[in-house]
């Protein structure tokens, strides 16, 4: 779980402002804001600024800045380790959340129906509990489970007749084990989301429509679906803006390869700054990702209007 | 004709009800298994030589004889208490002003703490960089705790909790006299307990298990961060013992078993409220 994607957390009661102290002006709110303010304006604003400027030149902090203009961006277009990690890293966001946000779903439906409250609360905690280890550990434990000799998962499909699977050594394998890997840690975060979602249905709505006779799939669709949709946009721009940043699980599992098999954006950028020294073309890179995700979470909130529904 | 009808429904219940406990068992097999499997493996080192499976703690104190643990795990604490502690209380401050107090550019301010929120890290992290190493801070664990003191999220966390708190409480303690610093540290602050719980909690889970900032900011290993120092333990292994890598896992991860057992249900409740509104 990343620290910007926790959001939209109201206490009980909280319902709006209940008055503010009307003094204005004075000390105090300047000298409780200044650490919030100068920490955030000199580790974040200033370093946003930074990057966009630090894109049209070229450095390698060695030497002094090189004013080069576009061409770190016609680098970028031009180099094809960077495009293609571009293009595993939309291939796999687009996969990545599919899965993570039907998964997440389907489980949190289930958890949330009828069961003994002990039940709910084993259920409810193992299926969050992956998002409280670190990418690194887990992508430890899971190199071991797909090693293709002595690893867990093909000693399993062993028995079933399969052969060994080159699960890290292969293109597709690696793709497939980052992939599994990655929702396998960080769909506990969205089914956390959903069954806040689904909580706040209220069940007379699902008791009239059983009386309507609605059940089933037909329930889902025209009641949950619908009831859950803030929450499913919620779930989805936040799903989608930490997929496109992965990195910790292509890292330790496969370094990127085989070849630029797993490279992901965020792997160039750190490649490109800190082994090749070339900060202004990783700025670049870092600049491209952020107009990417604001493009995709711009269209998904131009999407919502015609499918979300705030009841 | 009835009897028919209502047996074949209660069947049909029945099997979907099972469907949906195998579905839930098999998801918490999924999720739970790969860990218990580490606890096996971890227990039950295989010699390399002889391939003899012993069963014991082996594993356990190999670990702190081919890496600098307790070193590590120091790291991380000290980082993620630092961090933690330096959110809570600059989060709670900046909440606190934001809730309770009109003043200039107010709304503009709020705003641009939560735009902060949407630049990812990997942006700015050339920047940040160079800023650590300008402060003569680079390859310290200063490097890690400074940058990550202030919290967008966390302020935003504060402030919709302190909405919720009274005025009037405040207003009471000064006609009692007390000063805004009594105001705050002797009336809102201990109210704050909650969400002062969830800041803390996010802000260990995070930093507990922070990869990519460690991995840059820090070169010599004896300023590693557990992660990262885990990662090391099976790059000097090689092909040496999986036990005594999946031992170092498990050591650290026993901090963020007890946070999510004590922790878990704050949590969830803090995540959790208000998100379908």
């Amino acid at each position: 779980m990343s620290e910007s994607t926790a959001t939209l957390t109201v206490p009980p009661g909280a319902r709006g402002e209940t008055g503010t102290t009307a003094r204005s002006g004075r000390a105090i709110v300047w000298i409780f804001l200044a650490p919030t303010l100068i920490g955030l304006g000199l580790f974040n604003l200033v370093p946003i600024v930074g990057s966009f400027v630090l894109a049209f030149f070229r450095w390698d902090i060695i030497s002094d800045p090189v004013f080069v203009g576009v061409d770190n961006f016609v680098d970028l277009a031009m180099n094809p380790t960077v495009r293609v990690s571009f293009l595993n890293t939309i291939g796999f966001v687009i996969v990545a959340v599919i899965l993570q946000l039907t998964v997440a779903l389907v489980l949190a439906i289930l958890v949330q129906s009828k069961m003994p409250t002990w039940l709910r609360t084993f259920f409810r905690s193992s299926l969050f509990f992956p998002l409280i280890l670190s990418a690194a550990s887990v992508s430890l434990i899971m190199a071991y489970l797909f090693n293709q000799e002595f690893g867990l998962v093909n000693q399993t499909l062993n028995l079933i007749g399969i052969a060994d699977v080159g699960w890290l050594t292969t293109g597709l394998g690696a793709k497939v084990v980052v992939l599994l890997v990655y929702v396998w840690q960080n769909f506990g975060f969205t089914f956390l989301l959903f069954i806040g979602g689904l909580a706040a249905i209220p069940s007379e709505v699902y008791e009239a429509s059983s009386l309507d006779g609605a059940a089933g799939w037909t329930q889902f669709r025209m009641i949950t679906l619908p009831l859950v949709s803030p929450t499913l946009l919620v779930a989805s721009v936040m799903a989608i803006i930490n997929a496109l940043q992965i990195f910790d699980q292509p890292w330790v599992l496969t370094r990127g390869g085989p070849g630029d098999e797993t490279r992901t954006a965020v792997m160039v950028i750190y490649e490109s700054a800190f082994r090749e020294l070339d900060f202004g073309g990783a700025s670049a890179i870092g600049i491209v990702l952020t107009l990417l995700i604001m493009l995709v979470t711009a269209i998904q909130f131009r999407l919502s209007r015609r499918f979300v529904f705030y009841g | 004709m009835t009897t028919t009808i209502i047996t074949k429904r209660s069947w049909a219940q029945t099997l979907g009800t099972g469907g949906k406990f195998v579905i839930l068992g098999l998801a918490a097999f999924l999720t739970l298994g790969p860990v218990v499997w580490t606890f096996v493996t971890a227990l039950s080192p295989t010699d390399s030589v002889t391939q003899e499976v012993t069963v014991g703690f082996g594993a356990f104190a190999d670990v702190f004889t081919k890496i600098p643990l307790w070193l590590y795990a120091w790291n991380s604490a000290l980082v993620v208490m630092l961090v933690a502690a330096g959110q809570m209380l600059s989060a709670a401050m900046a909440g606190y002003v934001f809730a309770k107090f009109e003043f200039r550019s107010k709304k503009l301010l709020f705003a641009l703490i939560l735009a902060t929120m949407m630049v990812p890290l990997q942006v700015t992290i050339v920047p940040v960089f160079m800023l650590v190493r300008g402060m003569g801070l680079a390859d310290t664990l200063l490097a890690l705790i400074v940058p990550a003191l202030p919290t967008a999220f966390g302020t935003f966390l504060m402030r919709q909790y302190f909405m919720g708190i009274p005025t009037e409480l405040g207003e009471a303690a000064q006609l009692d006299g007390a000063g805004p610093w009594r105001t705050f540290f002797g009336v809102y602050l201990p109210l704050a307990t909650p969400a002062l719980a969830i800041v803390g909690i996010l802000a260990f889970n995070y930093h507990w298990n922070e990869f990519f900032r460690p991995l840059i900011m820090t070169i010599s290993d004896q300023n590693f961060t557990l992660p990262l120092g885990l990662v090391t333990l099976q790059g000097n292994l090689g092909t040496g013992s999986i036990s005594t890598v999946l031992a170092g896992v498990i050591l650290s991860m026993i901090p963020a078993l007890l946070v999510f057992f004590f922790g878990q249900k704050p949590l969830r409740e803090g995540l959790t409220a208000g998100v379908g509104k």
